[in-house]
């Protein structure tokens, strides 16, 4: 099987990991647009070469960051997402204004 | 069966087929009305139907390979048409009709055989779901039942009803489900199209696209430039890949899907069947093999390799459906890359480069939709019009979070 060197608990087999989809940047979700939104959630790059990629070890629910070869299938480094993330990303949507609002507005 | 095989059968001598090949290859014009990338399946079906139907025979078929190389060659030939969505229902039924008739349309043996696809039901939600199946299909023209165990048992006598402490509660019975031979398909379909003149230039890999004041003018490739009035991209696992070359980006991820065979056995297996609790697929052909198949790998990857992981779960759940094949030997093991949606529907239509047709995202479950892709697609080209038939599928639909869900109808059935 293959193996996955997770920057936590080291190398484990594949079996153990889920993959969480290519890193992109989210857009500010209570400005952008439902295209900008739908580029994030739905689109992405899916080209042959290294991409940068989420990966859950999910018996420690760890996540973590792997650099892959999608030709060779080659790992060239996993690490802890705080070499990208210095800070704690807020998700916090616009509250909709509800209807009964509107109504008694 | 198409007539010309009741004509070999009373001939004495042996039957010669007269423009049995095709044409040997030529160079490439410098233009060509219509550019067809990908000589799969999908791609000859499109250049056919154009010839047939609209007359438009300048159109080029380019294969980076041989015809037919892609996953038209490797998939498990599963045709049926018991989804989920009206819009579904409608499309695949459709192509199940054309499929009926291709070998007689041909004059070339596709082997059609109409077995009857049974798919599990292992907990009261996928009873639910069947149900809805079944009443959806009745509607918008598939041949599908529910089915209860004393009936399972009645057609297939060797399935184990408690399947790794599953037990079998129902069973939708799609009796158009069917399977034909794949390569077939692809022949058929390019002799059809090349003896009307189309061009299938097989070798001939697209690495640049043309694209002027967001029109598309033409291709590159590996034997020189190409001008054309329009390109269908028909490319399965490559369509990210090559739609990058016009500057579009797609909702698609590429995942390797692996199947395989076993030794040939005495027949004893007359439907498909499949599990989608246990991610399995089961069927014999008309060889005796029994075809195993289930999902994507787990993660995307542009690799045709087999994995001893799949092999080891897949096997797991195909042996607790049928014990005794637990004995069998495993003769040839192979994977293809399929091109994954996130709705588990294709997209087809227009992209947001004029001229520029897309016909992708077929996934794991593309075979059966290759005459009605090829139909549809060749309408759209010779009309500039989307056929009815496809609008639900465009790529649009993301943008406007319309998606088409199959994905419980497809996950571990095709
Ligand atoms: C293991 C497996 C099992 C499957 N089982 C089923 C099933 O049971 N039922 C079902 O309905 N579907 C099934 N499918 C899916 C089905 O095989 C595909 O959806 C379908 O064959 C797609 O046909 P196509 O003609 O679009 O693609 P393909 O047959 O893959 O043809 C695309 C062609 O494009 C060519 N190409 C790529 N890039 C370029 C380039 N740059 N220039 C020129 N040519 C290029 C490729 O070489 C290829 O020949 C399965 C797939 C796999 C892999």
């Amino acid at each position: 099987m293959k193996i996955i060197n997770c920057p936590l608990n080291g190398p484990r087999n594949s079996s153990e990991f889920v993959h969480g989809g290519e890193l992109r940047e989210m857009p500010d979700p209570n400005n952008c647009t439902d295209r900008e939104w739908a580029e994030y959630v739905f689109y992405s790059d899916n080209q042959i070469g290294v991409i940068t990629e989420w990966w859950l070890h999910a018996p420690s629910g760890y996540w973590f960051i792997a650099e892959r070869h999608t030709g060779s299938d080659e790992i060239l480094r996993t690490y802890d997402p705080s070499e990208i993330f210095t800070k704690r990303v807020e998700f916090s949507a616009k509250a909709e204004s509800s209807q009964s609002e509107e109504i008694t507005a | 069966m198409p007539f010309s095989l009741l004509k070999y059968g009373l001939n004495k001598d042996y039957p010669f087929e007269q423009n049995a090949d095709l044409p040997a290859p030529s160079a490439l014009k410098s233009h060509y009305d219509v550019v067809i990338i990908g000589g799969g399946g999908h791609g000859v079906a499109t250049a056919y139907y154009l010839a047939k139907y609209h007359g438009i025979t300048n159109v080029a078929v380019l294969e980076k390979g041989y015809l037919g190389g892609g996953n038209t060659a490797r998939n498990t030939a599963v045709i049926r048409s018991n989804y989920l969505t009206s819009e579904g229902v409608k499309f695949y039924s459709e192509s199940v009709k054309l499929f009926q008739g291709l070998s007689n349309e041909f004059d070339f043996n596709i082997m059609y055989s109409r077995r009857g696809q049974l798919t599990l039901a292992h907990s009261d939600a996928a009873v639910r779901g069947f149900r809805q199946r079944t009443e959806v299909n009745k509607h918008f023209g598939g041949k599908t039942e529910l089915i209860d165990p004393q009936q399972i048992r009645e057609l297939v006598p060797t399935l184990n009803m408690n399947p790794a402490d599953q037990p079998v509660l129902a069973g939708l019975w799609h009796i158009d489900g069917a399977t034909a031979r794949h390569d077939a398909v692809a022949w058929g379909y390019a002799k059809g199209a090349t003896q009307r003149g189309v061009e299938l230039h097989q070798l001939t890999e697209v690495t640049g696209v043309t694209v002027e004041q967001g029109k598309v003018t033409g291709v590159e490739t590996n034997r020189g430039k190409v001008s054309c009035g329009c390109v269908v991209q028909a490319v399965a696992g490559m369509s990210s890949v090559v739609a990058a070359m016009a500057g579009i980006r797609m909702p698609i991820t590429t995942y390797p899907l692996q199947a395989m065979v076993t030794q040939p056995v005495k027949p004893f297996l007359d439907p498909l069947v499949s599990s989608p609790a246990l991610h399995c697929y089961v069927q014999q052909t008309g060889r005796g093999e029994l075809v195993f198949g289930g999902g994507s790998d787990p993660y995307p990857l542009y690799s045709t390799r087999s994995t001893m992981d799949l092999k080891e779960s897949l096997l797991a759940h195909a042996v607790e459906l049928f014990p005794f094949m637990a004995n069998m030997r495993l003769m040839r093991q192979w994977g293809g890359l399929t091109d994954m949606t996130s709705d588990y529907s294709p997209i087809m239509g227009l992209s947001p480069v004029d001229n520029y047709y897309l016909d992708a995202g077929w996934g794991t479950w593309g075979f059966k939709s290759t005459p009605i892709c090829g139909k549809t697609m060749a309408e759209l080209v010779a009309t500039g019009k989307v056929p009815e038939l496809i609008e639900p599928f465009a790529m649009s639909r993301f943008d406007t979070f319309r998606q088409v869900n199959e994905m419980g109808a497809t996950a571990a059935s095709h």
